[in-house]
């Protein structure tokens, strides 16, 4: 198991140089620079072009230099926690994340923790009472969960909000707050903020997960052991839950990896929507104003999230599931 | 031959020669139906027969007759929602008491109560018929402590000695084993030990060698049949193969289509057939030493929604007659233990 | 049955001829229908799936035909109607039943705040007319220049849906959009399916090194997140691309997450129907390789690959939704539905416009019914559930 380990965080490493390179190439694939499209929205602004500021920007960056220089500059920070700078707001890429992470961590973690909590036990309903009246409820709203748009369903909450409560929902507390030490009325204020991208993100989560449950208690409430079981005079409930839930749990332990990438790029696009000050709306502006280093980083501690994931799962499904060895 | 029709299976054993005293469980006009999506399924379709304390019941017929269908409504565990058991009665005798468990719904506190105390069922794919999380030893001990009020120190030296008693060596580590690291006979072996451990009244075997070697099957029957000795149970030994009949069994009940065709003991089965199905499928098995060459039941089994009108056999039977194909045929008496659901015992007979 | 026959013998006789019968019969039943045949059978019971059927249908015909079926050009602003609300047809007044038509709309310019304020004139009855045949001409495909519109008013507007900040007619812009919304997916499902099938298949048939190299390439596009990826590519189109640019461009990084899925499930699928008792049985019997390819991997394969394509068309239509809706994707003049959706960004907007929602009820009704659909398949593709 350590072995198997070791082998797979050795295999990861060149896999990261790959994604850092990808991750680059995507931000430098669109023509210009950031100082091509800030002077372009200076000049719609009417604003003066400071040509020699410019240059001297440029210069500052290295966005003159080849694209394969301007990567090296990039990569080599790495190792001492350098992930370039953030041109639009001159300061370390880092600072940037290590302000929103947290947010965006938190907001995450909820939503993950909501999904499951309805999802599990829905999902071990459904297939319980397959066919019931509450199997097809779920089943309908499941299905219109998947098919809402995420950001409609956000503007559909913050219209209501607006609307019937004269409730303004953006953000995660009123500007105000921002910048300010926590406090309880500060904490308050995220309280009555924070359900609305859970539920937005965790509803289009959850349908999935109640299907996939669903159908895996179906399959084991089919295999002869829960016949076995209840022949031995096992009470049903424990049959359902002993039994049935925790071999159907498997597959689903399996994706808890597959989660932490999702703690960044899951709502994102929600996050765009309400205003919050998680990641994704960084990337977005980083993307829209060529703030490459900022979006490249963002989309590479992404995808170096997804492969960290997956070693978790399989490590995890090695442990839940004794028949599986790594060796 | 003296020949006397009579209503259903079952009386004539039970009034001559034990009276009663020694039926374990009596199943009476059982009816179990399952609502697909075809349509109706009747499974199990008006079923007689009882079990004597100690005796060896075997139900054979071939795939789709209705024998697991059986076994499961004993057990009260027809799968759900589309299965349920319509009508008749499971009367089951504990201690001069007498239950019928048809009438309790399958998850009622009552039901797991007869299931843990007088009930064991073993099933045909031992791989797949003990959880795969747990180690066989802890599905042993949930048996043992769901029957007896044990400390978990003695569940696991009980669970100890049901290994060691089964023949799974050695027992000590064993127990702490996984099914997945076990072969498919010592699965077997592990099984009758979970289903024995809370030391039934009533052992139901499903094809419990089906998906066995013929060596290990060998191995499994004699086990089977010394702890029959040793625990003193009823075995209900379900199975297609006539040669496991043969050995295990002491009565055999035929079925077909969901009824019952002929009821009679080993020996009367095996060389005094009396319904011409399971004249067939004795002539269907091959022999070392004869030479004659086999002959299958033509035909095949009838989709179970769209039976044939009375006798189900009636399309493949050699010995069609008239009425075969007009009137049910009722159960006849056919000397000293044998019964038989055709025709051809009508004593008022003849060429009908 | 019925006859009366008394000699023994004879009975027997027919006896054997009947069962003989009852063979045939019985084969018969078995081998009439085919898989399709028998998933159709399937299909036709869920009910769900059906429905989705209907509702994709009327809404890929009312894309075809959207130019008949609107009253305006999708771009045409009418600057003195901006931000109406939805106009009811109505069909009775207070004398009973009449034939359709809508109230009058009067605007009035707001003398202090200089904003459009509209009354609903209610005396003013405006009769909608069938086809009508108006100022408005459309070229339909390409092929003629017409007039003829499902319906219109002689003497003023009409605007089902609403008019946006600019004064286009909601209801033409969103069924217009439908033409890219609704192609968007499945322009980029055939691809992903071409390119699914190809590296697929060669991957599951020749197995070895080949195999490995598309794994590993299929694992790391499966690593990257989607919803950064398209951000990122969609971020990289050029602004003076045309409209026909940017949506294969769309199109292209939708499917760049679509085809490993193909090509995983169609791997899949041929690894395990290749190792299957029947296909070894053709190989037995001497079938070439050629027919093994045709007569049984790719049936087998066909509807589990029909099945993940219509569950993988709803994820890119959603997809061009958001992108687009985020300016990432298509842009005006281009009319779908995320660009319309673009207009609800603003919430204060969409508190006082609520009908900027329209389209995106459009874009969950189809998902919907794309959804249904494959479920419908999906248990209908799977005999043993």
């Amino acid at each position: 198991m350590v072995n198997y380990i070791i082998r797979r965080t050795l295999i990861m490493i060149p896999m990261i140089v790959f994604i850092t390179i990808v991750s680059f190439l995507i931000i430098t694939l669109p023509p210009g620079s950031y100082i091509d499209t800030y002077l372009a929205s200076l000049q719609r602004m009417g604003g003066q072009v400071e040509q020699e500021r410019a240059e001297a920007i440029k210069a500052r960056y290295g966005l003159d230099d080849p694209v394969y220089v301007q990567y090296w500059n990039w990569v080599r920070g790495f190792p001492y926690g350098r992930l370039g700078m953030v041109f639009s707001e001159d300061r370390p890429v880092i600072d940037v994340i290590a302000e929103r992470l947290p947010y965006t961590v938190l907001i995450s973690s909820l939503t993950l923790l909501f999904t499951w909590i309805f999802a599990i036990p829905i999902g071990i309903y459904s297939a319980v009472k397959q066919y019931s009246a509450g199997d097809y409820l779920f089943t309908f709203f499941g299905f219109l969960g998947v098919s809402i748009p995420n950001f409609l369903l956000a503007l559909v909450i913050m219209f209501m909000g607006l609307r019937y409560f004269g409730v303004n929902l953006s953000g995660l507390m009123p500007a105000r707050y921002m910048g300010e030490p926590w406090n309880l009325e500060k904490i308050m204020q995220v309280a009555q903020r924070i359900w609305v991208p859970i539920i937005v993100v965790g509803t289009a989560g959850m349908a999935g997960l109640i299907r996939v449950m669903r159908g895996e208690m179906l399959d084991q409430l089919r295999q002869p052991y829960i016949q076995m079981a209840r022949s031995k005079g096992v009470s049903e409930i424990k049959v359902i839950i002993k039994y049935a839930a925790r071999i159907a749990i498997n597959p689903l332990i399996s994706t808890i990896g597959w989660l932490l990438p999702q703690l960044i790029s899951g709502g994102m696009i929600a996050g765009i929507v309400l205003g919050l000050p998680t990641l994704g709306p960084k990337l977005y502006d980083a993307l829209m104003i060529q703030d490459m280093y900022l979006a490249g980083s963002i989309i590479m501690i992404s995808i170096i999230l997804v492969l960290v994931g997956t070693l978790l799962s399989d490590i995890l499904l090695a442990i839940v599931d004794p028949r599986i060895r790594y060796d | 031959m003296q020949q006397t029709p009579t209503t259903k299976f079952g009386d004539k054993g039970r009034d001559k020669f034990m009276n009663g005293k020694n039926t374990l469980l009596e199943v009476k006009n059982l009816r179990t139906y399952f609502d697909n999506k075809e349509g109706l399924a009747k499974a199990v379709d008006g079923v007689d027969f009882e079990v004597e304390k100690g005796e060896t019941l075997g139900v054979v017929g071939e795939s789709g007759c209705g024998k697991s269908v059986t076994s499961l409504s004993i057990m009260n565990l027809v799968p759900q929602p589309r299965g349920r058991i319509e009508s008749g009665e499971i009367l089951f005798h504990s201690n001069g008491e007498v239950v019928d468990i048809a009438s309790y719904p399958p998850h009622s506190k009552k039901m797991r109560e007869i299931r843990k105390t007088y009930l064991a069922m073993i099933f045909q794919d031992p791989m797949s018929s003990l959880s795969p999380v747990y180690t066989i030893g802890s599905q042993i001990m949930e048996g043992i402590q769901l029957r007896h009020n044990v400390s978990k120190k003695d569940a696991r030296q009980r669970a100890v000695e049901m290994i060691q008693r089964v023949g799974i060596s050695p027992a000590e580590q064993r127990i702490d084993d996984y099914p997945y690291q076990l072969s498919g006979g010592m699965n077997q072996r592990a099984m009758i030990a979970v289903a024995l451990a809370s030391n039934p009244s009533l052992l139901i075997a499903d094809e419990p060698t089906t998906a066995l070697d013929v060596t290990v099957e060998a191995q499994i029957l004699d086990l089977m049949m010394e702890l029959q000795e040793e625990y003193r149970m009823s075995i209900l030994f379900i199975t297609h193969d006539l040669d496991v009949i043969g050995e295990m069994t002491d009565r055999v009940i035929v079925m077909y289509t969901g009824k019952v065709v002929e009821i009679g003991s080993v020996q009367d089965i095996f060389y005094n057939p009396l319904h011409p199905y399971t004249q067939g499928l004795l002539k269907s098995i091959p022999k070392i030493g004869r030479h004659k060459e086999l002959s299958p039941i033509r035909g095949s089994v009838p989709q179970i929604y769209n039976l044939p009108d009375h006798c189900h056999f009636a399309p493949r039977c050699p010995e069609r007659m008239d009425i075969c194909t007009s009137e049910d045929p009722p159960v006849f008496n056919v000397g000293e233990n044998q019964q038989a659901k055709c025709w051809l015992y009508d004593e008022k007979g003849g060429d009908r | 049955m019925s006859e009366e026959i008394n000699d023994g013998n004879k009975m027997k006789k027919k006896a054997a001829e009947d069962i003989e019968d009852t063979e045939i019969t019985v084969q018969e039943q078995f081998q009439a229908r085919s898989h399709w045949q028998l998933m159709w059978l399937e299909f036709k019971n869920h009910r769900l799936a059906l429905g989705g059927i209907v509702v994709l249908l009327v809404m890929y015909l009312s894309a075809i035909f959207a130019g008949f079926l609107t009253p305006y050009n999708p771009n045409e602003r009418f600057a003195q109607y901006q931000n109406i609300a939805p106009q009811m047809i109505r069909v009775t007044d207070e004398d009973g039943f009449r034939s359709p038509y809508v109230y009058g709309v009067t605007g009035e310019r707001d003398p202090r705040t200089l904003a459009m304020v509209y009354t609903i004139d209610e005396d003013v009855k405006k009769p909608v007319e069938f086809f009508y045949r108006g100022e408005d001409t459309y070229e339909f495909w390409g092929l003629f220049e017409t007039d003829l519109k499902l319906f219109g008013i002689e003497d003023g507007h009409i605007f089902l849906f609403g008019t946006d900040g600019l004064g286009r007619d909601v209801f033409s812009r969103t069924i217009h959009g439908a033409r890219l919304s609704l192609t968007i997916g499945l322009v980029g499902i055939v691809i992903s399916v071409v390119l699914g099938l190809f590296f697929g298949g060669i991957s599951g048939y020749m197995g070895g090194v080949t195999d490995n190299i598309i794994q590993r390439l299929v694992e790391f596009t499966l690593a990257i997140p989607k919803i950064p990826l398209w951000m990122g590519l969609g971020a990289a189109l050029p602004d003076e691309w045309s409209v026909i640019q940017v949506y294969f461009a769309i199109v292209v990084i939708l499917s760049l997450t679509g085809w490993v899925t193909m090509a995983r499930v169609v791997r899949g699928q041929i690894l395990s129907i290749r190792e299957q008792d029947f296909v070894k049985a053709a190989r037995a019997a001497g079938a070439s390789s050629r027919r093994i390819i045709t007569r049984h991997l790719l049936p087998n394969c066909m509807s589990y690959i029909l099945v993940n394509l219509t569950l993988a068309i709803p994820g890119m239509i959603l997809g061009e939704t958001a992108l687009s809706f985020l300016g990432l994707g298509l842009r005006p003049p281009a009319v779908s539905w995320g660009v319309l959706l673009q207009q609800a960004q603003n919430v204060r907007a969409v508190a006082e416009y609520p009908w900027y929602f329209i389209p995106g009820i459009f874009v969950i009704v189809a998902v919907l019914a794309f959804n249904f659909v494959g479920d419908g398949l999906r248990d209908a593709a799977d005999p043993y559930h």
